[in-house]
């Protein structure tokens, strides 16, 4: 079954009001292990269309495995088993009915060190779209791609270069460039700026504050600062006892960041976390 | 706990200037109340001449405040608790040029013989300055149930100040020789109930601090 979102003229199990819902995709209950590990627990989140929400907590809570159960990523690893639900638009992306390849198009994703392919720019872009049936003009698609990414001005005279000769920054620009032509509708960075200069952090941040009119924006990252600048809700996890993470609060940043409700989310952002 | 012993001790810093400002607000106005009683031109000069070192410890507690938010970088009360001082700062530098007013009044007023015995007007610095130091306790222990009650007693002090005013204005319409005097009386009586408005502003703060509620306070 494909997932039928943006065609719901085609047989489609959604109607239009669950088209026009408030929330791109939600987690129901989700549940993950890794062979006998619990990963994470009870996830219950919900991601606002056209807002960029953060995910944040101590290394190992599980903040990059919920990421990446947003588009199942995670069953790329083997003895990786996800229950609950992950609703994209209130379609339940786990439906084994559900194509995964499917899910990845609508649900792209940006990692935290750029990987380009080695080829050209130009090519780093067209290639997921060709291999996905795109049939319009590709030269088109990679200028507009380059250019969401705020890219275009700086490549568009060396596009049959290679993408590995690009600095790290424009790297992780081409990525996002490569992840937007294939139209996906939600977009997942896993620490998208870790790896940056503070500048080349500015640029991909002012970037996502631009995407965020066309698209949905979860991000997972270890700074605070970042999380509080550019993101309009944050979740944030815990793990307990047993290294299960798990969601402790989750609020507008405004409110997580000012007056957060829980007090073990107070000492995390306020670094008193032990 | 106790990872971000930096800021910690950065906020134990400020908090200790801002409780040596309180005691120069609170001196100053002592000082300049006390003149007033006394028609001591020397003490009122002094509270005048101590001004400048109130508003300069006001710069330098604002300094350590932003250097803090630039290096710390902090958030939710961590935060509230800085932008509560620095609000208050401002506050307490205005305390410190009502007291200096109200010690201008006292030179003016040094030639006149007092129209009658001065009450109200002590009374009341009395009243401000028990506030100041209730409410700089409040802020140190974030307590805002000590802040409201402290709030109350500005009734005490508005209540006071009326009474001035309905004073002078009867030696002022008995005797046009009194105007002058009346009016200096007059404008010290409001010098003071501001500084208890000041304090009812601190109060609030207080809360807010405390609590990330903004209230008024101020009846």
């Amino acid at each position: 079954m494909q997932l039928t979102v943006k065609r719901a003229e085609q047989d489609s199990p959604l109607s239009a009001d669950a088209l026009s819902g408030e929330y791109a995709i939600q987690t129901r209950g989700l549940n993950i292990h890794y062979g006998g590990f619990h990963a994470v627990k009870d996830i219950e989140l919900s991601f606002r269309k056209n807002r960029i929400t953060a995910i944040i907590g101590p290394s190992g809570c599980g903040k990059s495995t919920v990421l990446r159960s947003l588009n199942r990523m995670n069953e790329l690893m083997p003895g990786t088993s996800t229950t609950g639900q992950v609703l994209y638009h209130g379609q339940n992306i786990y439906d084994p009915k559900v194509d995964p390849v499917e899910v990845r198009r609508r649900i792209g994703m940006v990692f935290q060190k750029a990987n380009p392919f080695p080829k050209s720019i130009h090519e780093n872009i067209a290639w997921g779209a060709r291999i996905n049936g795109f049939r319009g003009d590709l030269d088109e698609l990679v200028e507009g791609s380059l250019r969401a990414a705020a890219l275009w001005d700086e490549v568009k005279d060396k596009l049959s270069q290679s993408a590995l000769r690009l600095s790290g920054g424009q790297q992780q620009r081409l990525c996002i460039a490569r992840c937007l032509a294939i139209q996906p509708d939600i977009i997942l960075m896993d620490e998208p700026a870790s790896a940056l200069d503070p500048i080349a952090t500015l640029k991909i941040e002012e970037l996502m504050t631009e995407l965020a009119r066309r698209y949905t924006i979860v991000i997972v990252t270890h700074n605070m600062q970042q999380a509080s600048r550019i993101s309009d809700f944050t979740a944030f996890l815990m793990v307990d006892k047993g290294r299960t993470g798990f969601l402790v609060e989750f609020a507008s940043t405004e409110q997580l960041f000012v007056k957060p409700q829980d007090k073990r989310t107070e000492d995390y952002i306020s670094g008193r976390f032990g | 706990m106790g990872t971000r012993q930096a800021f910690e001790e950065g906020l134990d810093g400020v908090n200790k200037e801002i409780l040596r400002m309180g005691v120069m607000v609170e001196e100053a106005l002592r000082r300049a109340v006390e003149s007033l009683v006394d028609k001591d031109g020397e003490l009122a000069r002094a509270v005048i001449a101590g001004d400048a070192a109130i508003n300069q410890l006001e710069q330098e507690i604002e300094d350590r405040c932003i250097v803090l938010i630039a290096r710390e970088q902090p958030v939710a009360t961590d935060l509230r608790r800085l932008v509560t001082l620095l609000k208050v700062v401002t506050q307490l530098e205005r305390m410190g040029d009502h007291a200096l007013h109200v010690a201008k009044g006292t030179l003016r007023l040094l030639p006149e013989t007092y129209m009658k015995p001065l009450i109200d007007i002590p009374r009341m610095g009395e009243l401000v300055i028990g506030m100041i130091r209730d409410v700089l306790t409040a802020l140190l222990n974030l307590d805002a149930a000590l802040a409201r009650e402290v709030a109350q007693r500005d009734r005490l002090v508005d209540d006071l100040h009326n009474q001035v005013m309905r004073e002078v204005f009867t030696y002022m319409m008995e005797n046009s020789r009194f105007i002058s005097q009346s009016i200096s009386l007059l404008f010290i009586s409001r010098f003071l109930e501001r500084v208890g408005d000041h304090v009812t502003n601190i109060c609030e703060w207080v809360v807010y601090s405390a609590t990330g509620e903004h209230v008024e306070l101020n009846q």
